[in-house]
């Protein structure tokens, strides 16, 4: 019997316009290449939450789209940080990566309260952070993504960077640092979207859940070749 | 006559700084920037001389034909129409396009303008000329290194809409216009839109992801797209059904024609010649790099400018892959945008059973990537435009070719394409 690998996808109604919808894309057909079937699911506001997920993953929206599904979140909050503890593989991009910290204060004042699984807080502020960006993590080599926020991130306590940033801007225009990551979840701002042209965060997350699913992961050779080439075109791109 | 008309030394100044420019095979905003300099009030003087006022269009997809459209349109009911035709949609652009037209003395010989502006270029406009009508196309996902938000983008036009002193032409099918336009009170808002057979074809980017389509409106349109055929299109003005032979090829072109429709029904308001009227819509031919047909070697090769992934959706469901060999060139300059998540917005499915014959431009490796992952057969991959073109043609001789193109990668085809066949000044 083949093995399966579920992938919920976090608002994708509401928080899905600057292209993120590549990193499932990706997930899913990278997943089948290394043997896998995937079963793809989605939770959108006052959906059902599903049980038996392998990875989450959540993109950006707009203001807009943070401010309608912000009631929502509280309700799901609970089995978010279940999954978290557990192990569970997540990548959150750019509006759900700021809601998985505490808070974030918009720009106008108001505060959306976040699922609290990356111990850190957002602030809005009046400049947009916007351009490409290359990062470099310990774990994933050269991360690069493009990069366009208002918000700024600080991180506390346990939860770390995913990179360092040697272009661009990242999390705040203070400590050099960007994205998030606490047990198996990774936080960033980086579209591009970031999963095609970082694979190798790809491959981490799916031998994550498999290997947490089934005990071993045993991947097969992918020809990288395009992605490559496109890596080293975008680093040498003008912010 | 309102207004004094502009200095007629200066307006023979920006003529010679504009023959000069010409001459040098300069841009068309270089003069414009000049007659900002010397004389800022030269637009509008020049446009308050115009009995019939000023048309606003603007909209991220299809301004440039459709404002084509609308002054041919206009022109079919006898009216003489001023437009920057260059396409070239900033400020200067107007500027420089009036240039062309007016007199020494200053006096501009036209009963109407009809302006494509770019969305932020606009504001500045609306800020010294108020617009008479404006029409407002779409708001969509691009260029959001520039604009930063779609909701951004759609106070752009809202400052537009209350600008405008008459009426406000506004897509229906638009969630957000019409969220921006609902509290216009002091001018008219009229509406163009789809027979709700046509939404699904039109997916807005909010429903992109949505498995409903959420649209589906109460507000009566002026002018609506009833049903596409093979031949053209069926249009519902007044109640009435039209059918149109259209020469326009793309399902967002042809929807276009509804907006430039009822726009010509408001400026006319009961005098409207629908004989003539469709007889001039089914002669619109597409601008530049909006579905262009040129003929290399003896076979057709049509340019699809691709600007954002609706945009991109809708090429690629307009013009069937069957018998052509396609190519795509993707660039990130800024009049393009930077950020390459777009493609990842677009669904390539449809290329899958001809495959992509090459892939060139600044980001082709890009474009190879996200073909890589909906299993698109790609033929070359060469970022380098100019030998990406000619290995294209020179692979292809016998075959109808279509190039998607981002904005300055169909600059550049259409400049290299010069040499070799007639291409239409710009």
């Amino acid at each position: 019997m083949k093995k399966t690998l579920r992938i919920l996808q976090l608002y994708p109604k509401d928080m899905n316009i600057y292209g993120d919808w590549g990193n499932t894309i990706v997930l899913k057909q990278r997943a089948i290449w290394h043997g896998y079937e995937i079963e793809l699911l989605e939770y959108n506001q006052g959906d059902e939450f599903p049980g038996d997920i392998d990875i989450i993953v959540g993109g950006g929206g707009q203001d807009t789209g943070q401010m309608k599904i912000k009631d929502d979140l509280p309700k799901i909050t609970n089995q978010l940080k279940k999954l978290a503890d557990s192990g569970t593989p997540m990548l959150v991009i750019c509006g759900l990566y700021q809601l998985f910290g505490h808070f974030f204060t918009t720009y106008t004042g108001d505060t959306i309260q976040g699922v609290g699984i990356l111990d850190m807080e957002t602030h809005g502020k009046s400049e947009r952070l916007i351009g490409n960006v290359v990062s470099k993590s310990n774990e994933f080599g050269d991360i690069v993504g493009y990069e366009n926020h208002s918000g700024q991130t600080f991180l506390k306590g346990e939860t770390k960077p995913l990179g360092t940033i040697e272009k661009g801007v990242g999390n705040n225009q203070e400590d050099s640092s960007e994205g998030a990551r606490i047990h198996n979840v990774l936080g960033s701002y980086l579209h591009g979207s970031l999963l095609p042209k970082n694979p190798q965060i790809a491959d981490w997350l799916i031998e994550t859940a498999a290997t947490k699913k089934y005990g071993e992961f045993t991947p097969h050779v992918i020809d990288d070749r395009f992605s490559d080439e496109a890596r080293v075109r975008a680093s040498a791109r003008p912010r | 006559m309102a207004g004094k008309a502009a200095k007629p030394h200066t307006i023979l100044l920006g003529k010679i700084v504009k023959k000069a420019t010409v001459l040098r095979g300069g841009g068309s905003a270089f003069p414009g920037l000049f007659m900002e300099k010397i004389d800022p009030n030269f637009i509008a003087k020049s446009l308050s001389q115009l009995p019939e006022g000023v048309i606003v269009i603007s909209g991220t997809n299809g301004k440039t034909t459709t404002t084509k459209m609308v002054v041919e349109l206009l022109e079919s009911q006898g009216m003489k129409v001023f437009t920057n035709r260059t396409g070239s949609n900033f400020t200067r652009g107007v500027a420089s396009s009036l240039l062309e037209v007016v007199s020494l003395k200053g006096v501009l010989d036209a009963d109407i303008a009809v302006l494509e502006l770019d969305e932020a270029h606009a504001v500045h406009f609306v800020r010294t000329v108020k617009p008479r009508y404006s029409l407002l196309l779409n708001v969509m996902r691009d260029q959001l290194d520039r604009f930063g938000e779609i909701d951004a983008t759609a106070k752009l036009l809202e400052v537009i809409a209350e600008a405008t002193t008459d009426t406000v032409l506004v897509n229906r099918e638009d969630p957000r216009l019409v969220a921006v336009t609902r509290g216009i009170t002091h001018a008219h808002v009229e509406y163009f839109g789809l027979d709700s057979s046509l939404l699904k074809d039109f997916p807005s980017d909010d429903d992109m992801r949505a498995t409903h389509d959420s649209r589906e409106s109460t507000l009566a349109a002026l002018s609506v797209l009833k049903s596409l055929d093979t031949s053209g299109a069926t249009f519902t003005l007044d109640k009435k059904d039209y059918h149109a032979t259209l020469k326009l090829q793309g399902a967002y072109n042809i929807y276009n024609a509804a907006a430039a429709l009822g726009l010509v029904q408001i400026v006319k308001r009961n005098d409207v010649n629908y004989t003539a009227l469709f007889a001039s819509l089914q002669q619109v031919q597409p601008a530049f790099g909006r579905g262009e047909t040129l003929i290399v070697d003896g076979n057709p090769l049509e340019l699809v400018l691709v600007k954002n992934p609706s945009g991109f959706r809708l090429g690629l469901s307009s013009f069937a892959p069957q018998g052509y060999a396609t190519m795509i060139a993707i660039n990130d300059n800024y009049a393009d945008g930077r950020d390459m998540s777009w493609l990842w917005d677009v669904d390539f499915d449809s290329l899958k059973q001809e495959g992509v014959s090459m892939l060139s431009g600044v980001r082709a490796y890009d474009m190879a990537l996200r073909l890589q992952y909906d299993n698109v057969e790609i033929g070359h991959v060469t970022p380098n435009l100019n030998a990406g073109l000619k290995d294209f043609i020179a692979g292809n001789k016998q075959t109808p070719k279509r190039i998607y193109c981002t904005y300055t990668a169909m600059l550049a085809i259409r400049k290299q394409l010069g040499t070799i066949t007639k291409v239409e000044k710009i």
